[in-house]
């Protein structure tokens, strides 16, 4: 009975010790999901557990200690590294692969590249016709994300100069919505992920340094970080756990698991 | 002996009854007071982040600004101090990961021991500087000057005409386009599903031969059966570009589209209840009518339909409960644009659309948390009013009849 139950203890115990939480970002999920089951299945013993929410619940579980890994689409925010400060903790970031977002339009539109400024002032409302920014006569109708994703915090913080979304904004609750509204829209344009442009949308080629160069969004541009609206995907750790979870995270980084990156449609690290 | 036992378990039952009956009351009670708690909760917080504060350099004659300024300011939309009625100084925005531009993490400190300090200096230094930074970080040396913000009231919230609530540094909580929006796409949809549905109901039940009831009834019955997502990938795929072709908009989700799919959704429900209430009608009635030298319509419009308008009346609240409440369908066809609609051919946000699409984000106990519980206070009483005016024309009518 006593030998039972010790050897009960110890494996609850074993168990507990290689079980491993990840939570956060639903952007880094699929690939988070995807790097651990093959992690997995040539690391037997391991047991990851892939959760999404959001990266502000990824994080904030990290401080409360519920989750060993917080997957996050943006970079932490002082606030939060406030309060892992005040907790006593210290964390460490790895960039695990980076997301590239595309500005697409309806097919038909003539127009085909944008500058920031220009991106600007359509995302704010103060742009409203497709002829200002040299198409053709046609009012433009913004389709963005919900303001609970971080994707449409990214882009305010990044396009928009942080500045607010103007009112008339179309929100739309998914990507897949946002592709089928600008697909059956013409003056429609909006942001999806690199992995999510197809052919119902085009995508708009984007110059960041004031219309000098127009860079189109693809894998390569990517790649090499010449297309400029490329947002890290993050993996945050306590350093008190590093050395349990580095080879999950070695893993992640290794050509291996660079592939799967690919594979899932986002960008893989400059090697 | 065989007495007691029956009148013991004819006890037990009724007890069973009343118990769960009190239970069903006593939930929705407790779901109302909870509603209301949280969402009166709103007024109680200013629009700004909790704990954080926003500051001005000392010299800076403005005092207080309202939320709407400090997002114009935010927006860059006001740059100058003598727009708001200080100094003609040009606005300075100072944020906190700006701090990097300024000072080096080892003159903030590994854990953040300096920061007070610089951001001091910052504040100090920079004459139409506005910044936003935690309340924590103002220290006794501070030289600035801390800006009120005023709690959100009653006015902001239901004059205001922007929604959003997740701006930094402050929120804007103007419901009035979420409310118009509800009001727009529930009340097209009643126009569109209530006659509609009545026609329906009259014909399956007077006219309708025996066959084609059969089934016609379970095929309408199954509308009610069909998922909201269903409804609203179908209103995107269909209607939403049939609407735009049709009246050559520039973008089809409209409020028009919602009701249209709303219209459909509640068909079912208004169908059903008003066509049983109308088969109810006694036999013996309808035959005097007839009999009298009534035709079959005047039969229908003075005989049952008087006779069955306290089920049609159920049928019109439910069903308009039904579309005022919806969340999911709606937020895929209106286009969620939280603008004033000034007709039913604009993008519109609803209440419900809402409250679906940022609950899940909104930091518990929040402000945002409880702007959207408040939206829903709003729901419940607009679905409310709606039901006792209901209520009230049908009672009306009744009197006068007899």
């Amino acid at each position: 009975m006593k030998t039972s139950a010790i050897l009960l203890s110890f494996i609850l115990l074993a168990n507990s010790a290689i079980s491993q939480k990840l939570k956060g970002s639903d952007t880094v999920l699929p690939l988070a999901q995807k790097e651990a089951e093959s992690y997995m299945k040539s690391n037997k013993s391991a047991k990851l557990n892939v959760t999404g929410g959001g990266s502000g619940v990824g994080i904030s579980a990290l401080v409360d200690g519920t989750t060993d890994i917080a997957m996050s689409s943006r970079k932490i925010k002082l606030t939060e590294k406030m309060k892992l400060a005040d907790a006593g903790k210290s964390f460490k970031e790895t960039t695990i692969a980076y997301d590239a977002l595309a500005i697409v339009v309806n097919p038909a539109n003539k127009v085909s590249q944008l500058t920031r400024e220009q991106l600007e002032g359509i995302f704010t409302g103060k742009i409203k016709n497709w002829k200002e920014v040299g198409g053709e006569d046609l009012q433009i109708v913004v389709y963005s994300r919900e303001s609970s994703s971080g994707t449409y915090d990214f882009f305010k913080e990044h396009v928009l100069n942080n500045k607010n979304y103007a009112s008339s904004v179309l929100s739309m609750p998914a990507t897949g919505s946002i592709i089928q509204s600008i697909s059956q829209t013409k003056g429609a344009i909006g942001y999806v992920g690199l992995a999510y442009v197809e052919k119902d949308v085009k995508a708009l080629k984007v110059s960041f340094d004031k219309g000098k160069n127009f860079i189109a969004p693809n894998m390569a541009t990517a790649k090499d970080r010449s297309y400029p609206i490329v947002r890290p995907l993050f993996y945050y750790y306590l350093t008190t756990v590093e050395k349990a979870i580095k080879p999950f995270v070695d893993f992640c980084l290794s050509a291996e698991g660079q592939k799967i990156v690919e594979e899932i449609g986002y960008v893989p690290l400059k090697n | 002996m065989k007495n007691f036992y029956k009148k013991f378990s004819e006890r037990f039952i009724e007890g069973l009854l009343m118990i769960s009956s009190t239970i069903t009351s006593l939930t929705v009670v407790l779901i109302i007071f909870f509603l209301f708690k949280e969402g009166l909760g709103v007024f109680n917080k200013k629009p700004l982040e909790e704990g954080y504060a926003v500051v001005i350099n000392r010299l800076n004659s403005v005092g207080k600004l309202n939320a709407e300024q400090i997002k114009n300011i935010y927006d860059q939309k006001i740059n100058n101090w003598s727009e708001l009625g200080g100094a003609n100084d040009s606005i300075y925005l100072f944020r906190m990961e700006d701090i990097s531009n300024y000072y080096t993490d080892e003159q903030i400190g590994e854990n953040f021991e300096h920061l007070p300090d610089c951001l001091n200096s910052i504040v100090d230094s920079i004459k139409g500087v506005i910044a936003f930074f935690p309340e924590k970080y103002i220290n006794k040396s501070f030289k600035g000057k801390q800006l009120e913000v005023d709690k959100v009231s009653l006015k902001e919230f239901f004059g205001g005409e922007e929604w959003f609530p997740t701006s930094q540094p402050v929120s804007q909580l103007g419901v009035k386009p979420l409310i118009y929006g509800t009001l727009w796409v529930s009340f097209g949809a009643i126009l569109i599903a209530l006659p509609l549905g009545l026609a329906a109901a009259i014909y399956l039940s007077e006219i309708a031969k025996g066959r084609v009831r059969r089934i016609m009834k379970p095929l309408i019955e199954l509308l009610a059966g069909i998922p909201s997502v269903v409804y609203g990938f179908f209103g995107l795929v269909i209607i939403v570009p049939f609407i735009q072709q049709a009246f050559n908009l520039p973008v089809g989700e409209t409020g028009l589209a919602g009701s249209i799919v709303l219209g459909i959704m509640a068909l079912p429900t208004i169908i059903t209840i008003s066509e049983d209430a109308m088969r109810n009608t006694p036999r013996a009635m309808k035959e005097a009518s007839l009999a009298l030298g009534a035709s079959k319509w005047q039969t229908i419009y003075k005989i049952v339909i008087p006779n069955s308008i306290s089920g049609i009346t159920a049928a019109a609240i439910l069903g308009i409960g039904r579309a005022i409440g919806e969340t999911m369908a709606v937020l895929m066809v209106t286009g969620n644009a939280a603008v004033i609609p000034t007709g039913i051919l604009q993008p519109m946000r609803t209440i419900p659309a809402t409250i679906a699409a940022e609950l899940g984000e909104a930091p518990d106990g929040g402000l945002h948390y409880k702007a959207l519980f408040a939206l829903g206070c709003i729901l419940f009483i607009i679905t409310l009013l709606i039901n006792l005016i209901v209520e009230f024309v049908s009672t009306n009518r009744k009197n006068t009849k007899h």
